[in-house]
């Protein structure tokens, strides 16, 4: 009897994937890029659209490989055939959306050893179908631009007044005193609203680590 | 082209852009590893040794094979690998990793049994990479590129060490139950990056 094509089953891989496993806020994977690439929201959407992908596919690529991967060099099969995805976007972006691809600069790139991706293929993918790998795969890819997408409109508001390049917060302010927070834009700000939003949604979902 | 310039970008790789807590490289291990001074410092030491390595790799890799017209010498002056980066650069680091361990376990067991599982993972670490992607944006020449893979392996290792010890003090404090562990590292960590902002204008 074959499985339904969303069972149970499969509706429990995608919950695990956005939000009791979250990648970034549970399996602590991820997150040099979901800090590098947040300053404005457009960036965020394109790094999320294309982790998402490079998730899903190469799930799917390496799932139906699984049975022909000798174990001692799965890391460099997996390797190759995430960059081959990661290539084709890359080339995609420099194509179509060349501002973008200039304003990621080396991220397109580091998707490559983005852990989220070799993470999912080495727990999942190894050992399960396409059909599940690929939810897997658009979960965690999801779970993980959830995240980004709420640091991007933080940093992209507080930090520049604006939404996706509109000016958001109003005339007025600004000549009542109010400025922009340039904390926001650099480093140290990336930081602390992620290590809140860990814990915000640690405390939610009712995770703790032991020390 | 004298020292002063080298130097320069040598502090400029360890101090005012650290690779960790300027451009998030390598963020995952450096969570991962900073929970005892030992492995922190071992780990700290196998990424400046494969970083110090692998940037020369790379850029002889890009110069020699796959920037635009670098095949002159095979005769083939029109060709352009260059969307051929990616992947090449990724097989150099695993590769160099692997000769790496191999040398390390052969010249140094003492070092090796140190390292342990450590090694084979910078394969992915993304600090690597990330050193190897900007030196190629940044067009730098070989001597340059030596200094740079060297500042930043120490920046990163330095990072690493001394959240090593903050962690190590914060295990008699009492943190929120669910701040533990990545969130409030992510909190120091936000800390120190604002430290090493200070070094921002430093120049010989």
């Amino acid at each position: 009897m074959p499985e339904a094509l969303l069972s149970k089953k499969n509706q429990k891989i995608v919950k695990d994937g956005l939000w009791d496993a979250n990648p970034i806020t549970f399996q602590i994977l991820g997150i040099c890029s979901a800090l590098a690439v947040t300053t404005q929201l457009k960036t965020a959407i394109v790094m999320s659209l294309g982790l998402t992908i490079v998730t899903s596919m190469s799930n799917v690529i390496i799932s139906l490989m699984r049975h022909f991967i000798p174990s001692s060099i799965r890391i460099i099969v997996q390797l190759t055939v995430v960059s081959a995805v990661v290539i084709s976007i890359d080339q995609v972006l420099r194509a179509y959306m060349f501002d973008v691809s200039k304003q990621l600069s080396v991220f397109v790139g580091l998707i490559i050893t983005n852990c989220i991706v070799m993470g999912r293929l080495e727990a999942f993918a190894m050992s399960n179908p396409p059909w599940k790998s690929f939810l897997d795969g658009l979960a965690n890819g999801l779970g993980y631009s959830a995240i980004l997408v709420m640091i991007g409109i933080i940093r992209e508001i507080f930090g520049a007044g604006t939404l996706l390049g509109f000016h958001v917060v109003p005339q007025w302010m600004y000549a009542h005193g109010y400025a922009n927070n340039g904390m926001m834009v650099l480093a140290p700000g990336a930081f602390f609203l992620l290590g809140i939003i860990v814990w915000i949604q640690r405390a939610i979902s009712g995770y703790a680590e032991s020390a | 082209m004298d020292v002063v310039h080298y130097v320069n970008l040598a502090i400029k790789a360890i101090f005012v852009e650290n690779i960790l807590l300027a451009f998030f490289l390598g963020n995952c291990s450096y969570i991962a590893c900073s929970k005892k001074i030992e492995t922190a410092t071992g780990l700290g030491i196998a990424v400046i040794f494969v970083m110090l390595i692998c940037t020369p790799a790379c850029w002889a890799i890009k110069h020699f094979f796959l920037a635009k017209g670098a095949l002159t010498w095979a005769g083939l002056p029109n060709v352009d690998l260059s969307f051929l980066i990616f992947i090449s650069f990724i097989a150099v680091i695993a590769a160099m990793t692997q000769v790496v361990e191999m040398l390390v376990e052969k010249f140094s067991p003492a070092l090796y049994n140190a390292l342990g599982i450590f090694l084979p993972l910078i394969a992915v670490n993304c600090a690597i990479l990330g050193a190897a992607l900007f030196l190629d944006q940044r067009n730098y020449n070989l001597l340059e590129s030596i200094v740079f893979g060297l500042g930043g392996g120490i920046g990163w290792a330095l990072a690493i060490i001394s959240m090593a010890a903050i962690r190590k003090k914060l295990w008699y404090s009492n943190i929120p139950a669910p701040l533990r562990g990545l969130g409030i590292t992510m909190l120091l960590s936000g800390l120190m990056s604002m430290g090493f902002m200070c070094f921002a204008g430093i120049r010989l």
